[in-house]
């Protein structure tokens, strides 16, 4: 039994036929092919799945995609905006906040959120933020320095 | 894709009124899905194989949160993050946002829900303390009509409740009275896990500061409906004093039934209740508001 879903995805909508058990983190990477989001532990722990549906971030993994029907989704691939990354994302590149990668688009969908309540965050309220997701290389140190970076940097964002 | 988790086949309803859910919720193997975050976690272990969901996400209707007369009403739906939001849920119940502080991660808070705690009855759950601590009312929803189910009723077991086929929590009401005050304490092992154990509590205290009314909730530790009874009692019409608060721990750790596992042996874990016990008293005694 297949179900219609239908998702706004950054902006553009895509509808498909998917079994109602489909996790929303494999609708996005595999059946509209947006590989951005990682599918990470599967148990909602690691948070590289994180995403936003309509203007909160929720992980991937733990959400049907039939939830997500009707609703706005955005993904790492729709932080840049006519070809500017967004600051959060400038901020990683500047401050070396990432080394393999894995964990980087939910701690940069997170990033975004906080800082859209919060411009100015200080450092506890960064690590509160992030710490529901898991980064095995940085120790944190420089994802703390990236959105910090990203802070003093608002003029940036398109 | 050989180690993918996904859950089981299911069919999958959207509720568009709770007159709608009920008529859903009459099928067998029929359950509600709202946050999702305990219940696909168990879909994808297994562990809880519905035949049907019904999505109630969008029952905007069951998200309130509100003081309404001498009662706290929060609304099945009500998320955490909009429970640690509240400032009339914080300042009337700070037990509610010392808990809502240490469930699970801010990401997770941002969907799971008050009702889906509830429902999903997990021992290690941190508002089942609280709520039982508080002396909480569920209101349960059926077709024919709400009933009214005392929170430390409610559980007739580790994931068990006395919701039945065909009905629904649909709020939780918490009576509000002067002179109360409240706390939770919880240790765990990292930021974002389940407690080790933890207690909550609330107190009220009468005009010659005893201690009139109180509520003890211990989680992850084996305890009767969530209560630490036989320390409430003890309290009872005492002095809110720290040998009482000590004693009242001391009596809490021999009365529950803690298990040992990946989260500590069972002595530890009395240890743990005894002293967050007395520590959850103290700190709602002073917290307790001086009366108008």
């Amino acid at each position: 039994m297949t179900i219609r879903v239908t998702v706004t995805v950054n902006g553009t909508e895509y509808a498909r036929d998917v079994e109602p058990r489909l996790l929303l983190i494999h609708f996005l990477r595999d059946e509209i092919g947006l590989t951005g989001s990682h599918w990470g532990c599967d148990t909602s722990n690691c948070g590289a799945c994180v995403v936003w549906l309509d203007a909160k971030p929720v992980k991937s993994c733990t959400l049907l995609a039939a939830m997500a029907h009707g609703h706005a989704v955005r993904t790492v691939e729709g932080l840049e905006q006519g070809g500017r990354l967004d600051p959060v994302q400038q901020g990683f590149v500047e401050c070396h906040g990432l080394q393999c990668g894995f964990c980087t688009p939910g701690m940069l969908m997170t990033a975004r959120w906080l800082l859209d309540r919060n411009p100015d965050p200080d450092e506890a309220e960064i690590r509160e933020a992030i710490s529901g997701q898991v980064c095995r290389c940085t120790g944190y140190e420089n994802i703390v320095r990236s959105i910090r970076w990203a802070a003093r940097h608002p003029q940036d964002q398109a | 894709m050989a180690s993918m988790q996904v859950p089981s086949q299911v069919e999958y309803e959207r509720a568009t009124s709770v007159e709608h859910a009920l008529s859903l919720l009459t099928r067998p193997e029929t359950r509600i899905l709202a946050g999702g975050h305990s219940l696909v976690p168990m879909m994808k272990l297994r562990l809880a194989q519905p035949e049907v969901l019904v999505d109630i996400n969008g029952l905007t209707e069951l998200a309130f949160i509100a003081l309404d007369g001498n009662e706290l009403r929060i609304g099945a739906l009500a998320r955490h993050a909009d429970l640690l939001d509240s400032s009339i849920a914080g300042e009337l119940y700070p037990i509610m946002h010392d808990a809502e502080r240490v469930v699970a991660d801010p990401i997770v808070r941002l969907w799971g829900t008050i009702g889906g705690s509830l429902c999903q009855a997990d021992p290690s759950e941190d508002l089942s303390a609280v709520f039982a601590a508080a002396r909480a009312t569920a209101v349960i929803r059926g077709r024919g009509g709400d009933r009214m189910v005392p929170v430390r009723e409610f559980y007739l077991g580790p994931y068990e409740t006395v919701v039945g086929q065909g009905e629904m929590l649909a709020e939780v009401r918490i009576p509000v009275r002067q002179g109360t005050g409240s706390a939770y304490e919880k240790v765990s092992r990292r930021v974002g896990d389940w407690s080790i154990a933890a207690a909550g509590a609330v107190l009220r205290l009468d005009k010659r500061q005893r201690i009139a009314d109180v509520g003890i909730g211990l989680t992850a530790v084996g305890a009767e409906h969530f209560v630490a009874a036989q320390a409430e009692e003890f309290l009872a019409g005492r002095a809110a004093d720290e040998e009482n608060f000590a004693k009242a721990g001391a009596i809490a750790a021999g009365e529950c039934h803690p298990v040992v596992d990946q989260r500590g042996p069972e002595d530890y874990k009395r240890h743990l209740v005894a002293e967050l016990t007395a520590r959850a008293l103290r700190r709602a005694a002073n917290r307790v508001s001086p009366a108008p």
